[in-house]
């Protein structure tokens, strides 16, 4: 099985109660390591609407949700036990199964992706060859669920969401998977420990340099566009659409879209900290020699994914939105040519050796 | 070369906006001056002068008040939110019936804060304050009452 490796604790887990229990012990083991999946989805989740929320007003000048708990912490806890005792309705007329199915599509996406990112040494469920392959290819199952709540949902403007979102999502994985493949030029490997470990001396965004920062770019740019925010959010464009494709949801329903975008942020988020600012590794080696290693990484890959998200709520609470054709443009025309030129500059420079490490 | 040109251009004027925004994020670092909104129920209100937020009679520390109840205010105001309940009461020095206020009863509920009362008032015994806490969970707690109990006209107003 993929999760029996033993330098992983989840594998050791697995191990150690298929040893202690047989085949029961491994299972419990599985259903194990998904409840801390699951809880950490929900945790993440809520915690980011905070942090969005609380953001968003600090950009604007206000104070955010400072009410519930210290600070407002408790807020999205309450919103979410208010949206779990709601209601569940849609229209008459929508087309039942993939008015449900879409949701579980969008959720599923995004925690089979969780699955491949390396929180730490050795804190990752599932470390796969093709890992960062396989994250680009699993996100795509997410556009499917919007897709089919636009469809299923019978609603025109849901359906123009769902199609938009469509749209931008076939586009930008181009430009994503380009910069992807820039990194994985100077990795040499798919699998996200290896990309890791390559990076061990120096942090690919110091070693490519240039064609480095261009991917950087190119992969904000999609990333941000990839999980359907502002400046990109053409599909739920509040002027002309109401809510987009989740206009008929209510209740969980709702709330599952909202969540899964919030951790679908945190994906590219940890994607581009584990492709250019060496994942889990700490800065200049600085706690290498400190105990509790994977402590220690999991607080560097939180403090660089907590920065990377930053960033993009930055982005989102600066720049207005794409016309739909100002949006195809910049992919067709700017970002795509850009990534396929960059390859091409960043395969020089690794045949070359040109590059910069320490 | 307008093409390169056109992708330059457009890094800088995003990195334009991004500044803006993070002056406002980072108020403590790049600069205050933005920062104009008082968090009320946090920090006190800043209120002018010259706002009218209800009626009330001044006292002195003795408890004395100027109203000689002339009855000029609840004349002059026109949708009745004052009302004074008098009586006469014997003078001991000069042996002669004065007027004396009892009760000077303001409806804050009616009043429409228009000025004329206070205009008319010959003794200056009734001011603007600016407390606008007014909001209360019951339409009775409206109706007060502006002299404190046990209080009386204060000598040398009524020459």
């Amino acid at each position: 099985m993929i999760l029996t490796n033993t330098t992983n604790y989840f594998g050791q887990l697995v191990n150690y109660l298929s040893e202690q229990m047989g085949i029961g012990g491994q299972i419990l083991a599985y259903v194990l390591v998904a409840a801390i999946y699951l809880s950490f989805f929900a945790v993440a989740g809520l915690l980011l609407v905070y942090v969005e929320r609380r953001v968003a007003a600090f950009f604007q000048l206000r104070l955010g949700p400072n009410r519930v708990g210290p600070h407002g912490l408790l807020q999205t806890i309450a919103d979410a036990l208010k949206l779990l005792s709601k209601e569940i309705f849609g229209t008459n007329r929508k087309d039942n199964l993939l008015y449900k199915t879409a949701y579980y599509l969008v959720i599923i996406a995004s925690l089979v992706s969780l699955s491949v990112i390396p929180f730490s040494r050795g804190i990752q469920a599932f470390d796969i060859n093709v890992g960062v392959f396989f994250i680009s290819a699993v996100s795509s199952v997410g556009v499917l669920g919007i897709l089919f709540g636009g469809w299923g949902s019978n609603n025109k403007y849901s359906l123009i969401g769902g199609m938009r979102s469509g749209l931008q999502m076939i586009s930008y994985e181009l430009s994503s998977g380009l910069a992807i493949i820039t990194m994985v030029l100077l990795a040499g490997t798919l699998q996200m420990s290896g990309i890791i470990e390559a990076q061990r001396d120096t942090w690919f965004i110091i070693k490519g340099h240039i064609p480095a920062l261009i991917a950087l770019f190119i992969f904000v740019v999609a990333g941000t566009a990839e999980s359907n925010r502002t400046p990109f959010d053409l599909p739920e464009g509040e002027a002309e659409l109401g809510a987009g494709y989740h206009s008929e949801y209510s209740g969980m329903g709702f709330a599952y879209f909202f969540l899964a975008e919030f951790i679908n942020m945190f994906i590219i988020s940890a994607v581009g900290v584990t492709l250019f600012f060496g994942g889990w590794l700490a800065p200049f080696h600085l706690t290498d020699s400190l105990p509790w290693q994977p402590l220690w990484g999991a607080f560097w890959f939180f403090m660089k994914v907590a920065v990377f998200i930053f960033f993009m709520m930055w982005f989102r609470w600066t720049f207005p939105r794409l016309r739909i054709d100002q949006l195809l443009t910049l992919e067709w025309k700017y970002l795509l040519p850009i990534g396929l030129v960059n390859i091409i500059l960043m395969a020089v420079l690794v045949y070359y050796n040109i590059l910069i490490s320490f | 070369m307008s093409y390169l040109g056109d992708v330059i251009g457009g890094i800088k004027t995003l990195m334009k906006g991004m500044k803006v925004t993070g002056s406002y994020f980072f108020p403590n670092v790049i600069n205050k001056k933005y920062i104009i909104t008082r968090q009320y129920p946090d920090e006190p209100a800043i209120v002018m002068e010259r706002f009218k937020g209800e009626v009330v009679m001044w006292h002195n520390e003795n408890n004395e008040h100027r109203c000689t109840g002339c009855q000029a205010c609840e004349i002059a105001c026109p949708n009745g939110s004052i009302e004074i309940i008098w009586n006469r009461v014997l003078n001991e020095e000069t042996g002669k019936k004065v007027k004396q206020i009892d009760k000077h009863i303001y409806h804050l509920g009616m009043c429409t804060m228009c000025n004329l009362c206070i205009q008319a008032c010959p003794t200056n015994a009734i001011m603007w304050s600016t407390n606008f806490h007014n909001s209360t969970y019951d339409r009775s707690k409206l109706t007060k009452v502006l002299n404190k109990p046990g209080s009386k006209l204060m000598a040398g107003v009524e020459e």
